[in-house]
């Protein structure tokens, strides 16, 4: 023990005090807290330690942390792979795609829905419209499949009307539209709901403003309405782009057949496929670590960005 | 809405106006509700009609010969069975993770809220996998074990955030205050007024919790394998993506049967599947709308 011991533990001291007066005060909170930490400690933040597993050589014993390091052994095999650019292709083209209509059909709704007059006819429509984001993915898909079939489905049968013959639907010429447009058909509404409530926050003095000085709807739906969206928009333009690469894996997985894998095979099912279904389990989670990597990149750039224009930003 | 009756005047533009309208609402009502609707009369008429196209705005020749085979085929009561007790067992420990937590992180004199708020929210953004998630359930024995089911997916951060919310800002202050001066504690300021008062975000993110859960399918793909334990989704998959064939014998349609007649009740069966597993979602839904309405507007209070 050094001379200057005594005068450096009485802060130490002090907040050694500080943390039992914290403690007795708050004890009940951290309590409360406590199991969702725990559950968030261990099944979050555990898999992410276990991601260097993406660096070493997967060793049974081991288990999550794996072995021997290997350094980015397994990324140059990935991006070495006569698989790479395909998977990077099919993801980005489904996920942005999804992204653009996911994005401005919503929108487009929740401003058809507010010119409805009548809370009654207005509450149904909306009320209508977002019954399908509750029915699950393999409902979804097995509808797909049974109207898209091609000996006797409905849409098919319709498309047959319209003089469309002998396209097979669900094969790989249109399955990122089958894709896109299943996905907005099932969650525009619900997504819109966000939109509606914001464009009933609009304050009514505008519109009669508007009406006054001899706008028409149209011209009061762009310098009113639309406007009035556009915080709501960045806000969900930057999470949509947290998950340029997350395209969703149960929809596609569900859709996939021998025929369309060539567009439909993305790196999410690609690492089932590798890590799962065949246990190569450090080339998956480098796989996966890759894809989380530049999400997360596209994420904060885009709230960066966000941030600069237009003073919205999530952080 | 009230506030949009004083644009009702009656000029030629408007009333194009209104007409486009309602067409382009017309328009999008039918293509949400037909889907549904069809397979509804499809699932109650006879296959061949429906195969032919002759089945459109009216069921054709009442037939119930997919529910029947349905009704004998024991893989469905199993997953329906399996899903419930998911469900109901899956939503209460979400419950009773999340409110509390929601609670404290809402108490604006604890300070380590600002922090524990980011470590929950950083995993919204950023995860560890599908491999290390894999392997992490492995080695807690949690691979093919029902408590797959309940256990990884106990605190949904989102529903964590929503409550959070509600919390701080639809408890008064007062209320609190008063209550510490007759010598309320946390625990008893939370179970005796902040529960109580707080029906509204509980049902909501019961909601979003028990749909969640009813909806599931990726946790029995990936981290089950023996059949008697798997989630209805799961049996649903194989009845209508993978065409697994029924005890009755019929439904294995072998894939291309080219409008054949195993192909007609193979689709038969389909469509009464979806109405059976989708049905307890139709039919709570007027009851639940609301509630999800209120939650995501919850949610959007930036928090």
């Amino acid at each position: 023990m050094t001379a200057a011991s005594p005068a450096q533990s009485r802060p130490r001291q002090r907040g050694a005090a500080a943390l039992v007066r914290h403690a007795r005060r708050y004890w009940q909170l951290w309590v409360m807290a406590a199991p969702a930490i725990a559950f968030v400690a261990v099944f979050a933040y555990v898999p992410m330690y276990g991601l260097q597993l993406a660096f070493r050589e997967f060793d049974f014993s081991a288990g999550l942390t794996g072995g021997e390091f290997v350094g980015l052994k397994y990324f140059q095999q990935f991006f070495d792979s006569p698989q790479f650019w395909t998977l990077i292709r099919n993801t980005v083209v489904i996920s942005l795609t999804t992204l653009v209509a996911g994005f401005v059909a919503p929108i487009a709704l929740a401003l058809i829905v507010n010119q409805v007059v009548g809370r009654t006819r207005k509450k149904f429509l909306q009320t209508a419209t977002y019954l399908p984001h509750f029915i699950s993915i393999v409902v979804i898909v097995g509808m797909l499949q049974v109207f898209l079939s091609p000996s006797s489905g409905l849409i098919t049968r319709v498309a047959e009307f319209f003089g469309v013959t002998g396209v097979n639907f669900l094969g790989s010429s249109t399955f990122v539209s089958v894709y896109v447009i299943s996905e907005v058909w099932q969650h525009c509404g619900w997504n819109s709901i966000i939109y509606l409530a914001a464009l009933a926050s609009v304050d009514t003095q505008l519109y009669e403003a508007a009406r006054i000085d001899g706008a028409g709807r149209f011209t009061i739906i762009r310098h009113i309405d639309v406007p009035a969206l556009v915080p709501t928009m960045i806000v969900l333009l930057i999470l949509n782009m947290g998950n340029v690469l997350n395209t969703g894996f149960e929809k596609i997985f569900l859709m996939q057949n021998p025929l369309n894998l060539g567009v439909s095979e993305v790196i999410a099912t690609y690492v089932y496929k590798i890590g799962i279904l065949s246990n190569q389990f450090s080339y998956g989670t480098a796989i996966g670590l890759f894809n989380t990597l530049i999400n997360f990149t596209f994420l904060v750039v885009t709230n960066q960005v966000a941030k600069r224009v237009s003073n919205t930003s999530l952080w | 809405m009230m506030r949009l009756s004083f644009l009702r005047t009656r000029s030629p533009g408007d009333i194009a106006f209104t007409i486009g309208l309602v067409i382009v609402c017309a328009v999008i009502l039918f293509v949400t509700l037909y889907p549904i609707y069809f397979v509804m009369i499809a699932s109650i008429s006879d296959a061949t009609m429906v195969a032919t196209g002759r089945v459109w705005v009216w069921p054709q020749n009442i037939s119930l010969f997919g529910y029947e085979q349905i009704l004998e085929d024991g893989r469905i009561w199993t997953g329906y069975r399996n899903t419930i007790i998911y469900t109901v067992v899956g939503t209460a420990v979400n419950l009773l993770v999340t409110l509390p937590a929601a609670y404290a992180l809402s108490r604006r004199e604890f300070r380590p809220r600002r922090v524990l708020m980011f470590f929950f929210a950083f995993t919204m953004f950023f995860n560890g996998g599908l491999i290390p998630m894999y392997l992490l359930l492995r080695d807690l024995s949690l691979l093919d074990n029902w408590l797959v089911f309940i256990l990884p997916s106990a605190v949904n951060v989102y529903n964590l955030i929503i409550a959070r919310a509600f919390f701080e800002n639809s408890l008064p202050e007062e209320l609190y205050e008063a209550a510490t001066i007759d010598g309320a504690t946390y625990f008893q300021f939370f179970a005796r007024m902040a529960v109580p008062l707080s029906m509204a975000i509980i049902s909501v993110i019961g909601l979003y919790y028990l749909v969640q859960h009813w909806n599931d399918f990726f946790t029995g793909l990936v981290f089950v394998r023996t059949y008697d334990k798997q989630p209805l989704q799961i049996v649903l998959r194989d009845i209508l993506i993978s065409n697994q064939a029924f005890s009755g014998g019929a439904g294995g349609s072998g894939g291309s049967g080219g409008g054949s007649y195993a192909q007609q009740y193979a689709d038969q069966i389909k469509y009464g599947v979806i109405v059976v597993s989708t049905l307890p979602v139709i039919i709570l839904y007027p009851f639940m709308q609301r509630y999800f309405e209120k939650g995501v507007m919850i949610g959007s209070v930036k928090g």
